[in-house]
């Protein structure tokens, strides 16, 4: 995939396979994600994308294979997994913001306790931030008192405030109230912008579009086809992409 | 009635060893029944079994049996003492049983109150990069601790009238012990039984309100 065969690409699968128990999930997925790039990844429920994703920060080990990020395998465990953790933020359909703290205080949580910053300039920051994805004004409120979309754009700017290298998106505005999906893409959109290496698992296909480099369709474990947003959505060439987007263009 | 006030202040001594047990065990039980439940959910095996069975030997054997064992046997018999002074020993002794068997029970409401914390808070916490320790400490036991507020009281409260069996690590200073002491000299008193029951009463009474208010201020809105 990559033209200028001297750079490495940020993250390297190779020859990925991932089993739940007898349930072979991830079937010998190769993938590349380039410095700077947007994937979309899109298929039918249970066909492994949120596995995909779950895998790139290690929240899923692998059967066999190699994840390679900067060039070189996922570390297995302690330090050196945390400190790959702390470099591929996630955000999660479900948000998952820490219930027992304050909107700042999620944002503050990583850059104090992972990467050691002064409390001071981390919540500098994280106002910025806030600031960013327009919610500063809410940042003493807990996460219960805040809407979906408010919640979600403050799982992002936690993503961001550790000033990660890439951020994975597991179904961002699929928990959302249809009214606040496009406030939190268009935090996404205007992240692309500035050049975020981002893997977003979305059936947004406005999100698409408008801001992805390259679709990834997923189905039953495997990657079955890949093109640019426009050629994939107007020229599948698949039939099973082309069964999935017919029923996913209807609604 | 008459002998519940000549007795009062031996009484009131005995009950402030009461309190000062209850206190101690109070700190010792509730940081050990934070170390056995994070034991319990640690990634490795071998803590996990090493908490799993010392959860289940001390918390399914008579407390009585557990501070003479205390006494008797790691004590008399095995020779671990803390002070040359009986009585300071006495009381480290009970302190350390005590602490021991309540530390069991802290262990399980907390592991009740893990269970009440959805699964996607300690994901996260390990997709920013906190480390396991970190994201015990720092996400899930105070979510932990949180929920179960009200039954870490019970557990107080079960400990603080559990002090009463301190003579059974041949410990003879607490307010059971002085309530027996005394009817040998005065036979047996009711007033003198109202009387105790009614100060553990005033202790206790306050710790339930208080707990229970304490859950409801501190609730996790999720
Ligand atoms: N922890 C798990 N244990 C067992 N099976 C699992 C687990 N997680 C996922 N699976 C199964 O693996 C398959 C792939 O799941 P995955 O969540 O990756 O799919 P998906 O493409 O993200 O689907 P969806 O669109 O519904 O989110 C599914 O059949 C799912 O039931
Ligand atoms: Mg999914």
């Amino acid at each position: 995939m990559t033209e200028n065969g001297d750079a490495i690409p940020l993250v390297r699968l190779e020859a990925v396979n991932k089993h739940f128990g007898d349930l072979h999930v991830l079937r010998d997925i190769d993938l590349t994600v380039d410095r700077g790039e947007v994937l979309v990844v899109i298929g039918p429920s249970g066909g492994g994308k949120s596995t995909l994703c779950r895998t790139i920060n290690r929240l899923e080990t692998i059967d066999s294979g190699t994840i390679y990020f900067e060039g070189r395998p996922l570390p297995a465990e302690g330090a050196a997994l945390a400190r790959l953790r702390s470099e591929v933020g996630m955000v999660f359909q479900s948000f998952n913001l820490f219930a027992h703290k304050t909107i700042l205080e999620n944002v503050t949580l990583g850059p104090t306790k992972v990467l050691r910053k002064p409390r001071q300039e981390a919540e500098k920051r994280a106002m910025e931030l806030l600031e960013r994805v327009g919610i500063a004004s809410q940042a003493q409120k807990y996460p219960a008192q805040l809407s979906g979309g408010q919640q979600q754009r403050t799982a992002i700017a936690r993503a961001l405030a550790m000033n990660p290298k890439m951020i994975l998106f597991d179904e961002p505005t699929s928990a959302l109230d249809p009214e606040m999906v496009q406030e939190v893409l268009d935090v996404m959109i205007g992240l692309a912008r500035d050049g975020m290496t981002m893997v977003v698992v979305t059936h947004e296909m406005g999100f698409a579009r408008r801001a992805a480099h390259r679709v990834v369709f997923m189905a039953d474990g495997q990657i079955v086809e890949q093109n640019t947003p426009d050629e994939f959505f107007t020229n599948a060439r698949t039939d099973r992409a082309k069964d999935f987007l017919s029923k996913i263009l209807t609604h | 009635m008459d002998e519940l006030i000549r007795y009062a202040p031996d009484l009131a001594r005995g009950f402030a060893v009461n309190m000062q047990l209850a206190l101690a065990s109070a700190v010792l039980s509730l940081i050990l029944g934070t170390v056995l439940v994070a034991m319990r959910v640690s990634p490795t095996p071998v803590l996990r079994a090493a908490g799993a069975a010392y959860v289940n030997i001390v918390r399914n054997t008579p407390l009585t049996l557990l501070l003479a064992f205390c006494a008797l046997g790691l004590s008399d018999k095995m020779g671990l003492v803390f002070s040359q002074n009986p009585s300071t020993n006495g009381f480290l002794l009970v302190t350390m049983g005590l602490s021991l068997y309540t530390a069991t029970f802290v262990c399980e409401a907390l592991r009740a109150g893990i269970n009440t914390v959805p699964f996607g808070q300690a994901e996260a916490a390990r997709a920013i990069g906190l480390t396991f320790s970190q994201s015990l400490r720092l996400i899930i036991l105070p979510q932990a601790f949180r929920a179960v507020i009200a039954p870490l009281g019970s557990v107080m409260i079960a400990m603080i009238k559990n002090t009463t069996v301190a003579v059974a690590a041949g410990y003879l200073a607490d307010v059971a012990f002085a309530m027996k002491d005394t009817f040998d000299k005065t036979g047996v008193s009711i007033p003198i039984f109202i009387g105790i029951a009614l100060a553990f009463m005033a202790v206790v009474l306050p710790i339930g309100l208080f707990t229970g208010w304490l859950s409801r201020k501190l609730a996790v809105a999720r």
